[in-house]
């Protein structure tokens, strides 16, 4: 057995905007086996995204990654000088954007943007760049991949332009691609095809894949883990049957429980109150406020991670006894 | 007894042009609609984006003027109703718009904004309408301390509220809902929904319910209606919808959604577009179940 591919460990990411910094991502841990698909949940504003940027190095100022180590095939990401680091971005890790209008350029053929990145990582001449963007194209499974190379992204559907942010991201054959709400902008059926192809992708070119998700449907179709993350932190973590059976934190309890699905017309369980803003965090657990299940001990501090099952990790002091 | 609001061969067409000589071309939006929504009910328009849902509920509150077709509420044609009783009929017919961020006046205070339908309409003086908004924000779940803040000092959830209480502000009997929770987090949608419903027991209320969200729409509504390309494929109790869906598109969009349980794996339907003839008319195959099959 190897160890993992990717190892983040106590991560922070602090934005420095005049008053107290606000810690985005706080004392984040999880690691990432070869092959393997760890969903990242949560909801907008929980950290999920900066977590993705952290690890890619991508996090711009005043944001900026305080503490922690990332380490990736054996190397801590966050001691290398910039040089070495743009050599892996892209090319051994590949992040696919939530938005695939905005994340390809409008004045260039799809064949040129795939092009430009092989040709960067030094990958293919400028010759046989386009017959490699055919060929990613193609394993991609779009239509007529070699009348399309020529197509700009306009004249593209959504579902077909995601496709193409699929084939720049498995240019290089990276072995980690960070998916960030690859789905979200699509409708439901194209939705299907392109987490279809994602792991039909997965097999293929034997990736490891980071799905950043705030849809749990998506994530018990596709991941093999779950880490649930609230206000900067990972609230819950364990193997994805372990989290829809048995939830331990009352966070990821209210999450499965608020999907419609129960009988119609019935109430749906929601999570009474808001998502605390990241400069007004309780002293304690951040969930505390619109926790059914509080008591005295929630207020003190924020809770380490308990063990609770096999593999499976709850930040939550209804555990601190097992 | 008769519906609240019936609608029928409703068509919307933009015409688009090709420069300046060019011979332009017809979209047809809205395609042949027809259905009626009964007092008290919540039904619901599903389809993916372009499929004419958002504009078919435009065309109905006459916010889009349709190309043909009828739209009675209550029996009267809103269609060929004059400006003047157009208004009136407002009243009657609200939206509740998608985006929360986009549909509130950033630079109004949020009492402004909910009072604002009153003064349109003049309904009451300074103090009546102080007193509605502070009801109006009870209503919704709303703290009226906080009617004096700006719209960026609240979350979406709070104000997709402050929306919902604008719509209510007249007291209509009819709101068109599109797409009302699909910009909120997942633990928000589930407040927003259950005001929704708890509103309609309380007010009577009856909803158009537009939403792409298909475990959405199950939850809420009464009867659905799938639209595809500008037309209604099918449309039927929520129950016997869901349960045996008899289009093709219908099984496909039904087979796409993601369920969240690691154990169901459900096989995906493929649609081929060219596979569907749009030309079929709808006929009813059970009990008020009608397909175009």
């Amino acid at each position: 057995m190897t160890g993992p591919l990717l190892e983040v460990a106590h991560l922070r990411t602090e934005f420095v905007t005049g008053g107290a910094p606000l810690v985005a991502v706080d004392d984040v841990s999880f690691s990432l086996a070869p092959g393997e698909t760890l969903g990242l949940v949560g909801e907008s504003g929980s950290g999920k995204s900066v977590t993705a940027f952290s690890i890619m190095r991508l996090v711009q100022p005043p944001g900026r990654i305080t503490g922690g180590e990332i380490r990736f095939n054996g190397r801590d990401l966050l001691t290398l000088d910039e040089e070495a680091m743009r050599r892996i971005r892209g090319a051994e890790i590949a992040l696919i954007f939530q938005e695939p209008s905005s994340a390809l350029n409008p004045v260039f053929t799809v064949g040129d943007q795939i092009g430009e990145v092989l040709r960067v990582h030094g990958r293919a001449t400028r010759a046989q760049a386009r017959t490699r963007a055919v060929e990613l194209l193609e394993a991609v499974r779009m239509p007529d991949p070699a009348h399309r190379v020529d197509d700009y992204p306009h004249q593209l559907s959504g579902g077909q332009r995601q496709r193409v942010l699929i084939a720049m991201a498995l240019a290089c054959k990276p072995s980690l691609v960070i998916a960030d709400e690859p789905t979200t902008a699509l409708d439901v059926t194209v939705q299907a095809q392109i987490m279809e192809l994602l792991s039909e992708m997965k097999t293929q070119f034997q990736l490891s894949l980071l799905l950043i998700t705030h849809d749990l449907g998506v994530v018990a179709e596709s991941a093999d883990r779950v880490a649930i993350m609230y206000a900067g932190r990972i609230v819950e973590e364990g193997p994805v049957r372990q989290i829809f059976r048995s939830p331990a934190h009352p966070y990821t309890r209210g999450l499965l429980a608020s999907i419609p699905g129960g009988a119609p017309g019935s109430r749906l369980q929601a999570i009474e109150g808001t998502v605390p803003r990241l400069d007004q965090l309780p002293p304690g657990c951040s969930f505390a406020p619109r926790c059914p299940s509080r008591f005295d001990l929630c207020d003190t501090a924020p809770p380490p991670p308990y063990e609770v099952g096999p593999g499976q990790r709850a930040r939550c002091y209804l555990h601190r006894n097992r | 007894m008769m519906p609240l609001l019936d609608v029928r061969h409703l068509a919307k067409q933009f015409s688009r042009t090709r420069g300046l000589f060019g011979a332009g071309s017809v979209l047809r939006a809205v395609d042949d609609v027809s259905f009626t929504i009964e007092e008290g009910e919540t039904f619901g328009l599903v389809g993916e984006t372009g499929s004419g849902k958002t504009t078919t509920g435009r065309c109905v509150l006459r916010l889009i003027e349709p190309t043909s077709g009828e739209v009675r509420f209550r029996g009267e044609d809103v269609l060929r109703a004059s400006r003047r009783r157009m208004r009136e009929l407002r009243r009657q017919m609200q939206i509740v718009f998608q985006d929360p961020y986009s549909s509130l006046n950033p630079r109004m205070r949020v009492r402004a904004i909910v009072e604002e339908p009153l003064i349109i309409h003049r309904l009451g003086g300074r103090v009546e309408r102080r007193a509605r908004v502070d009801e109006l924000f009870g209503l919704v779940g709303l703290d009226p301390a906080l009617a004096d803040r700006y719209p960026h000092q609240f979350s979406g959830g709070q104000r997709q509220r402050v929306g919902l209480a604008r719509a209510l502000a007249l007291n209509p009997s009819f709101i068109v809902a599109d797409e009302p929770v699909s910009a909120l987090d997942v633990s928000i949608q589930a407040q927003v929904i259950n005001l929704l419903q708890d509103l309609q027991q309380q007010l009577g209320l009856s909803y158009l319910f537009i939403s792409h969200d298909l475990r959405l729409v199950r939850h809420i509504c009464t009867r659905v209606a799938v639209m595809y390309f500008g037309r209604i494929v099918e449309m039927g109790e929520t129950g016997s919808l869901f349960a045996s869906p008899q289009h093709p598109y219908t099984r496909a969009l039904l087979s796409a959604i993601p369920v969240a349980d690691p154990d169901a794996r459900t096989p995906r339907l493929v649609i081929e577009p060219a596979g569907i003839d749009s030309t079929r008319p709808l006929r009813e195959i059970a009990d008020g179940h009608w397909a175009a099959v």
